[in-house]
């Protein structure tokens, strides 16, 4: 992965800078020692790795202004990090950066049940966000599968979703403002507890910007009160093809599950081996969970098993109690662990129209064959959000690059049918150079652009989201 | 140039491609006023017209996928037609203007999105922002650009898409919109609440909204409280019910199941038609739980604004409405040397509601008026200095020469 060369003069400031940060920061809100910074050298694509200058860990939005300032004044590019969960290589720091992780800022500012929303600061996992108003029957709805571990700042940053966005949307559908420092320690108030921009949706632009318009240090989130319960049915097909017409018809009945999962046969079988779930030996494989009272989800479970019967099912399992869900989800929330007992692993995240389905993965099975790598398929087909997981082994020299090669031919093709290079991930630096698929030059032109506005230096989370080569002549206009 | 010719008719640009519609913002050395269907005539600025009417068409319908592709010319009729068809709908419920504004003219499927307009299913499924999928359109430049795409869910780049929805033609000119619809549901029936006054009103609306029964609609009209639940028939009814017990406390309720008679009250609401008769109109979003300090606060600017307030999203919307005579006594507080005339009314009004709008931390905007007050006033809620700044370079970067729709949202 090419990044920017580190500058030299920043480097020969290090000691001027620290001196500098410790004005304005606790000493324990420093890390600066090359081996403690090495906690800080990558995300969780760990193929990529760089340790920053310094890591510094500020506790208020004050503290976060003035580390921006100065780095602002001396010209030091920053990298903010939520949790690093990032797949994307989104918080991947330059030699010359400072990470600036909000990892201390997770407190609860406010909660109003009635007006139905919770303000907090960012560093806060997501699932420590529902864990907070979950007493009073609330959710906060955006589940990314990491919930335990990555943060708001990181979720609003990357925009991310989650298995039940089906029916409640991502992380930009769910925020209704945040409290945002810009590259020159600017403290700005985005959206809050109403609805809706006054003016230009600002907010709209700042929520999956990837770290790149200005540190989020609050957030004001929508909350909503927990439906009265929630079941799957669990239904298999013998090929892909009729479990995407099955989706499709499910969708336009009028029902809106909460969720649609979808596995295909080198996926099923990894999982069966790996828990037992006891699902049928098939091609395609759907989950589809609904909410509501009891009588409700009966209503609405009995309305998509008529319609997966139009389809000849090879099996069609529905769940009438917690104990057979559990069973149900079991195999699915296994899938990304039984993958990686057979090898490591890469997941790709791109979307498609949900009419491509069947296409798309015949042409992922025929180039899983010219590459000779295994892939196994697993993800929301209700949104066309597809995870393949493409199998490699990471000793093997060269299998790496020819699993990269294949997953940037899979995310060509979902462009070419009409999709996008990333649903929920990000770009990062790991489709960075892949942008130029999906985005005329002028197109990213006009992104870059925005970036010019909040971050005229261009210092905030270098060597992300554009080619390197599009983003150069600003690069060197800044310096 | 090609069509030039073709589409420069009198003083009126318009455009039958994207090409032209190119075309002409490039070659306009004078500011252009941009136009969908005249429907929605919130603000004011000078220049040519340029109207979008003839970049029409439904380019991609997959109803399976819930995904619509339009130009920006297309008339919302035709949209809701089509997906009629297939049992489906706009989901965030766009307002229709006419009847408030009293104008003419067919609402485009652009102007929607460009002014990000969306009814009472705003508070349960989003906005038009959050229906919005992809973009494609011109900016001051006269480039073509695209943003988003054709897929539910897409992190790729910057989201320009969102910035798109709401700019009001001052960034880019819309060539063609995609957009996520959903089913229409089965059956729909309506809680009703009689009596309540708005603080109480709020109350129970806020009640119903943290239940866990899916409310679709929360407002508050002439004295009547509605709860719209939807869905399948068992579900609404089982609903319907579940949300009158809980609401016990605040009367007893009555329940509405005929279908024409929900879909007139929720057009009613979405158009807030009951205030079509005033002269000036203004549409606040706020915290719900801030309605009550406004309230009184209002009561000190004037207490005529009370009895006319339509509540919607919970509370989170309200609209004001001024008649002759409000706007006669709100004048006389301009001072004794300005013109006691409703104009000035209005003008007094709308300082005041901007005001209160931000103390509050919301947004206010004036949505009618006498056509003599707009060039005195900014329609829209004036952003904070950091916000200001932004908003402008990003203006400076769409729009460097200032030809589309200049000073319509202020700034440059
Ligand atoms: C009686 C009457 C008097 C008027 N007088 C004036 C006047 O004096 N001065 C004046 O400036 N205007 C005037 N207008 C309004 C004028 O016609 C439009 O310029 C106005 O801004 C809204 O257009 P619209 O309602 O058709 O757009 P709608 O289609 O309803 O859209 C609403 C908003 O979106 C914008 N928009 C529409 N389509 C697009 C698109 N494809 N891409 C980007 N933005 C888009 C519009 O500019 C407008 O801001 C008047 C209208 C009427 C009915
Ligand atoms: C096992 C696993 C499962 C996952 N499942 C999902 C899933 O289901 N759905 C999904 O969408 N994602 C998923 N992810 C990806 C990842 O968890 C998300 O992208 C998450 O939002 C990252 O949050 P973080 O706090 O860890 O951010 P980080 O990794 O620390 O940073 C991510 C990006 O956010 C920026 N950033 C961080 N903090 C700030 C801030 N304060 N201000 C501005 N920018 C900031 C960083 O610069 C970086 O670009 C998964 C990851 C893993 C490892």
């Amino acid at each position: 992965m090419e990044m920017p060369k580190p500058n030299p003069k920043i480097l020969a400031r290090k000691a001027e800078f620290l001196a500098q940060l410790a004005n304005i920061l606790p000493p324990d809100a420093i890390i600066s020692d090359p081996f403690e910074t090495r906690a800080y050298e990558c995300d969780a694509l760990t193929a990529y790795k760089c340790p920053p200058l310094a890591a510094v860990l500020p506790s208020s939005t004050a503290e976060v202004a003035d580390v921006l300032r100065l780095c602002h004044r001396m010209g030091v590019p920053v990298v903010p990090r939520g949790a690093g969960t990032s797949l994307a290589g989104g918080a991947l720091p330059t030699a010359d950066s400072v990470i600036l992780g909000v990892a201390r800022m997770n407190e609860v500012l406010e909660t109003d049940y009635d007006n139905r929303f919770v303000r907090v600061q960012t560093g806060r996992t997501n699932l420590s966000v529902t864990r907070a108003v979950e007493e009073h029957g609330f959710f906060y709805a955006p589940d990314p599968s990491s919930q335990l571990a990555c943060a708001i700042a990181g979720n609003i940053a990357m925009n991310s979703g989650g298995a039940h966005c089906l029916k409640y949307g991502v992380t930009t559908n769910n925020l209704m403002g945040v409290t945002m420092v810009l590259m020159d320690g600017t403290v700005a108030e985005l959206g809050g507890a109403h609805l809706d921009a006054g003016g230009l949706d600002l907010l709209g632009v700042v929520c999956g910007s990837e770290g790149q318009l200005g540190v989020v240090t609050e957030a004001t989130l929508r909350i909503l009160h927990k439906p009265e319960g929630a079941r799957p049915v669990l239904i298999g097909f013998d090929s892909n093809e009729v479990a995407g017409h099955c989706v499709s018809d499910i969708i336009k009945a009028g029902v809106l599950p909460v969720a649609i999962e979808f596995m295909d046969r080198p996926c099923i079988r990894a999982t069966e081996a790996f828990a037992g779930a006891g699902y049928p030996d098939c091609e395609a494989l759907l989950i589809v969970e609904v909410e509501g009272s009891e009588d409700e989800i009966d209503v609405q479970l009995g309305k998509i098993s008529e319609i997966a019967r139009t389809h000849n099912p090879v099996e069609l399992r529905q769940s009438n109690s917690a104990d057979e869900s559990a069973r149900i989800w079991l195999g699915r929330k296994s899938a990304f662990g039984a993958m990686g007992q057979i090898n490591d692993y890469m997941c790709l995240d791109g979307t498609i129209p949900v009419s491509q389905l069947p296409y798309v993965l015949r042409r992922i099975g025929e180039m899983s064959a010219e590459f000779g790598l295994g892939v196994g398929n697993v993800f929301h087909a209700g949104d066309g959000n597809m995870h393949p997981l493409i199998l490699f082994d990471a000793n093997k020299p060269g299998d790496l690059e020819k699993c990269e090669a294949f997953g940037a031919e899979i995310l060509k093709l979902c462009v070419e049918v009409g999709g996008c290079l990333t649903g929920e991930h990000g770009v990062g630096v790991e489709k960075r150079d892949l942008m130029s698929h999906q985005y005329a030059p002028e197109d990213l032109d006009i992104q870059m652009a925005i970036k010019d506005v909040f971050d005229p230096k261009w210092l905030l989370n270098p060597a992300k989201v554009f080619p390197l080569a599009a983003s150069e002549p600003r690069r060197i206009a800044a310096e | 140039m090609s069509g030039a010719a073709n589409f420069r008719k009198d003083a009126v640009l318009r455009p039958e491609s994207e090409t032209d519609l190119a075309e002409a913002i490039a070659s306009a050395n004078s500011p252009l006023r941009i136009e969908g269907g005249g429907t929605r005539p919130v603000g004011r600025c000078a220049g040519k017209l340029l109207t979008t009417s003839g970049i029409a068409g439904i380019t991609l319908y997959e109803p399976g996928a819930l995904t619509m592709v339009a130009k920006a010319g297309t008339p919302l009729a035709e949209i809701a037609a089509a997906l009629d068809a297939e049992n489906q709908q706009l989901a965030f419920e766009p307002m229709d203007h006419r009847p408030l504004l009293g104008t003419d003219g067919t609402p485009t499927i652009g102007g929607v999105f460009a002014a990000n307009v969306s009814g009472p299913r705003r508070i349960q499924c989003g906005a038009a922002r959050d229906f919005l999928l992809g973009v494609r359109f011109v900016d001051g430049q006269g480039r073509i650009l695209s943003n988003g795409g054709r897929v539910m869910k897409n992190v790729t780049g910057y989201d320009l898409v969102k910035l798109m929805a709401g700019n009001r033609g001052t960034l880019g000119v819309l060539s063609e919109v995609s957009f996520k619809v959903l089913p229409q549901p089965e059956a729909t029936a309506t809680v009703m609440l009689e009596g309540l006054d708005l603080r109480d009103a709020v109350k129970a609306m806020s009640a119903a909204l943290g239940s866990p029964f899916d409310v679709a609609g929360a407002a508050h009209v002439q004295n009547k409280t509605v709860l719209r639940v939807e869905g399948f028939v068992a579900s609404v009814t089982y609903r319907a019910q579940a949300l009158s017990e809980k609401l016990g406390k605040f009367g007893a309720a009555k329940t509405l199941t005929n279908a024409e008679e929900n879909t007139s009250l929720w057009q009613s609401v979405r158009d807030v038609t009951a205030l079509g008769t005033y002269p000036a109109v203004w549409r606040l979003s706020l915290k719900p739980g801030d309605t009550e300090s406004l309230f009184l606060k209002l009561r000190r600017l004037h207490d005529g604004f009370l009895g006319k307030t339509i509540l919607d999203w919970g509370g989170g919307l309200v609209w004001l409405a001024a008649d002759r005579e409000m706007l006669m006594d709100m004048s006389m507080q301009a001072g004794p040397n300005d013109h006691c005339e409703p104009d000035m009314g209005v003008r007094v009004g709308h300082m005041n509601l901007q005001e209160l709008a931000q103390d509050l931390g919301g947004h206010a905007t004036l949505i009618k008026a006498p056509e003599e007050v707009w060039p005195h006033v900014n329609a829209f809620q004036p952003e904070p200095p950091p916000l200001a700044a932004l908003s402008d370079g990003i203006r400076q970067k769409f729009d460097p020469r200032g030809v589309l729709n200049r000073g319509l949202m202020g700034g440059m």
